[in-house]
């Protein structure tokens, strides 16, 4: 008996101390960080927000002089979905390179306004149409700026939008660089009062902008031949994929389908982090090539060339596609502001483009909360600790989804709803 | 209404030429090398294998497939969405669906695919009569599965290439193949027309055969959610030409 029990004692304190906590609990089914990023969450284990959504795109017309080759564009577009009926205001902020009718965006929406929201979603600063139209500079990544950039839109997009709505309050909430974005914009409405947010959540957020964006590109480097060889890599990929489409009786590329590739393991770990950052590349070069036109920057276009619709992009997008995000930052990004502020130096940039330099405010705030997953891949070693440090209780941390692949996850949309709605955290 | 389409695709190209076409980027006199070039790149494997020589002129053809819709056919369709209610939608949508069933019907025998050939036959004659003249599509609640075959599919099968990369004007996406399959089958249609002349005995076979094709265009325009330039990526020509063809060539798998 005394054996047994003992036994029974040190097999308890070797159970890793994860098992005891949420994990007991959490259904989400996906183990591994990169197949939850690609695949998110399995239709029937969303909530059921069988509603009728009334989303609409608006224009938030611009009057930036725009190169030929943006003709179609015609103002800064942002999505809604109103209440008729008094109701709280939320603002919404994409991740890296997402429209405001990204699927994450989307599913926010419907949940939100399901559960009796006002919404309004902005696209993230970059985005193309974002940069074209509502970049005072253009040159996307200076996180403070973006912040202005974002309030004073938020702000022309309320005075348009005020008249039609019965607004109770306001709360913002962000996801990726989205939520990042949202805890400068809180500061800046500590300032401006505009909105006096109720509460602001971070979903997912990267820690230090650099950092996130050199962890998604480190994923390349586990290709064969490395970043470089982006097009090689990707088109295996999809003649692996193909080869398992055409042997399997499936009707078209759905859920289904990417579900079942998952569990035939088509993909190894490595195939898996490489479309993650092949999907943030075709992201980043669209930023890079907007940016560099609306500037002259002389990056990927020369100069002093002013394109034309009929003129051939495939060159410049092959271009961009093979230019990281590291290298916009290094060749393009930095320069650009140096050039802005003589002297200013490469770690003091980094510093300001990390949420540890509004630090004092984020850990004093009340307002603030941040969700996140164990696993996220974009935080770096030690920065889940920096979080946990200066959020403490309003950091909610789930055992395993990747980036953001659980958001749609019916207990986390139940949570997010909830810390939303209350007015304490 | 086919030949006066085609007519259309012709003149429009030959304006199209006459504008001009872009070359390839070179550097031109005067100008500053930009920090990055395609040369640098060129070690990697290419992910396109599209043929697109006619780039410049599709790229011109996709603009005014964007301003036709922005003016023409979305306001038209969403005229359609307000005037018509939903279940009457379906309706039309079933019911062109229907005729198109005899399209894939004559494409399955020319393949020689014998069992889709006679599920497409089971379906035709179920929605026709059942679904009174295929407004309703019983045949997919029975099991009957729709195929989908048309000439530049048989083409296929006969091993003819798809030729380059086309944009045409209101259709959109294409292959020279595929547009070549379009005029095919919209010829056995016209004939096929001709040789029952439905409305010959109303006095105005012309123009009710104007309103339908009319109808048929909005119906097309009104099932389809793809809008140009909506995704504001700046390299968005590229993705729809690469989708495109990685479509059709999961579709040749079925």
């Amino acid at each position: 008996m005394k054996i047994a029990r003992s036994v029974l004692i040190v097999f308890l304190l070797l159970m890793p101390a994860f098992a005891w906590a949420d994990d007991a609990v959490y259904r989400y089914p996906i183990d591994d960080s990169y197949a939850a990023t690609i695949l998110g969450t399995p239709q029937n284990l969303r909530p059921d927000t069988r509603v009728e959504v009334p989303v609409k795109t608006m224009v938030l017309e611009t009057d930036q002089k725009k190169p030929e080759i943006f003709f179609y564009d015609r103002g800064l577009r942002y999505t809604v979905a109103f209440q008729d009926r008094k109701a709280p205001l939320i603002f919404l902020i994409a991740g890296t390179g997402g429209s405001s009718k990204s699927a994450k965006i989307v599913a926010l929406i419907t949940n939100l306004y399901h559960a009796g929201f006002h919404v309004i979603a902005l696209p993230s600063p970059t985005f193309s149409n974002f940069i074209i139209n509502a970049s005072t500079t253009h040159v996307p990544g200076n996180l403070p700026e973006d912040a202005n950039d974002l309030y004073r839109v938020m702000e022309q997009i309320w005075s348009q939008s005020k008249g039609r709505i019965d607004v109770t309050d306001f709360s913002l909430a962000g996801y990726s660089l989205g939520g990042t974005e949202a805890a400068f914009i809180a500061r800046l409405d500590e300032e401006r009062k505009v909105f006096d947010f109720r509460r602001v959540l971070m979903l997912n957020p990267a820690v230090s902008l650099y950092t996130s964006a050199s962890r998604i590109e480190g994923l390349l480097e586990r290709i064969p031949g490395g970043p470089r060889r982006i097009g090689a890599f990707y088109n295996r990929v999809m003649e692996k994929s193909t080869e398992y489409y055409r042997k399997g009786d499936f009707v078209a590329i759905d859920d289904d389908f990417l579900f079942a590739a998952y569990k035939a393991q088509i993909l190894n770990r490595d195939e898996a982090g490489g479309m993650i950052a092949v999907s943030f590349r075709i992201s980043s070069a669209g930023m890079i090539f907007a940016s560099d036109v609306m500037t002259h920057g002389g990056y990927v276009v020369p100069k002093n060339r002013e394109l034309k619709n009929s003129d051939l992009l495939e060159d410049y997008f092959w271009t961009c596609l093979h230019l990281s995000f590291l290298d916009y930052f290094n060749e393009y990004f930095i320069p650009y502001l140096q050039n802005r502020r003589p002297g200013l130096t490469k770690e003091e940039l980094l510093e300001a483009l990390s949420l540890k330099s509004i630090e004092s405010y984020l850990a004093s705030s009340a307002k603030i909360g941040v969700i996140t997953n164990e696993d996220d891949f974009i935080l770096a070693p030690g920065e889940l600790d920096y979080l946990r440090r200066v959020f403490g209780p309003r950091l909610k941390v789930y055992p395993r989804g990747g980036h953001l692949g659980n958001l749609e996850y019916r207990d986390n949309m139940a949570f997010l709803i909830d810390r939303l709605r209350s007015s304490t955290w | 209404m086919y030949s006066n389409a085609i007519k259309l695709i012709i003149i429009t190209f030959q304006v199209l030429l006459l504008s001009g076409c872009a070359g390839r980027v070179a550097l031109l006199p005067g100008e500053v090398p930009p920090m990055h070039t395609v040369s640098e790149f060129s070690d990697d494997e290419n992910v396109s294998r599209t043929r697109d020589p006619w780039e410049g002129l599709n790229r011109s053809m996709y603009k005014f497939n964007y301003e036709v819709d922005r003016f023409v056919l979305l306001p038209v369709v969403t005229g359609y969405e307000k005037a018509v209610p939903g279940f009457a939608r379906t309706g039309v949508s079933n019911f062109f669906g229907n005729l198109r069933e005899i399209r894939t019907f004559y494409n399955c025998i020319l393949q020689a695919k014998g069992k889709k050939s006679l599920v497409t036959l089971g379906r035709f004659v179920t929605n026709s009569t059942i679904g009174i003249g295929g407004l309703f599509d019983p045949a997919t609640a029975f099991g009957m599965r729709r195929e989908h075959e048309d000439f530049d599919r048989t083409l296929e099968s006969w091993g003819v290439g798809t030729g380059p990369y086309l944009v045409l004007p209101i259709l959109g996406p294409n292959t020279v193949r595929s547009a070549g399959g379009f005029a095919v089958d919209g010829g056995v249609r016209w004939a096929i027309a001709n040789a029952i002349d439905p409305f010959g005995g109303t006095g105005a076979p012309t123009e009710i055969e104007t309103g339908i094709t009319g109808l048929e265009t909005v119906d097309l325009r009104y099932r389809e959610s793809f809008r140009y330039y909506d995704s504001d990526y700046p390299f968005e020509y590229y993705m729809v030409r690469y989708i495109f063809s990685e479509r059709r060539e999961l579709t040749t798998i079925r």
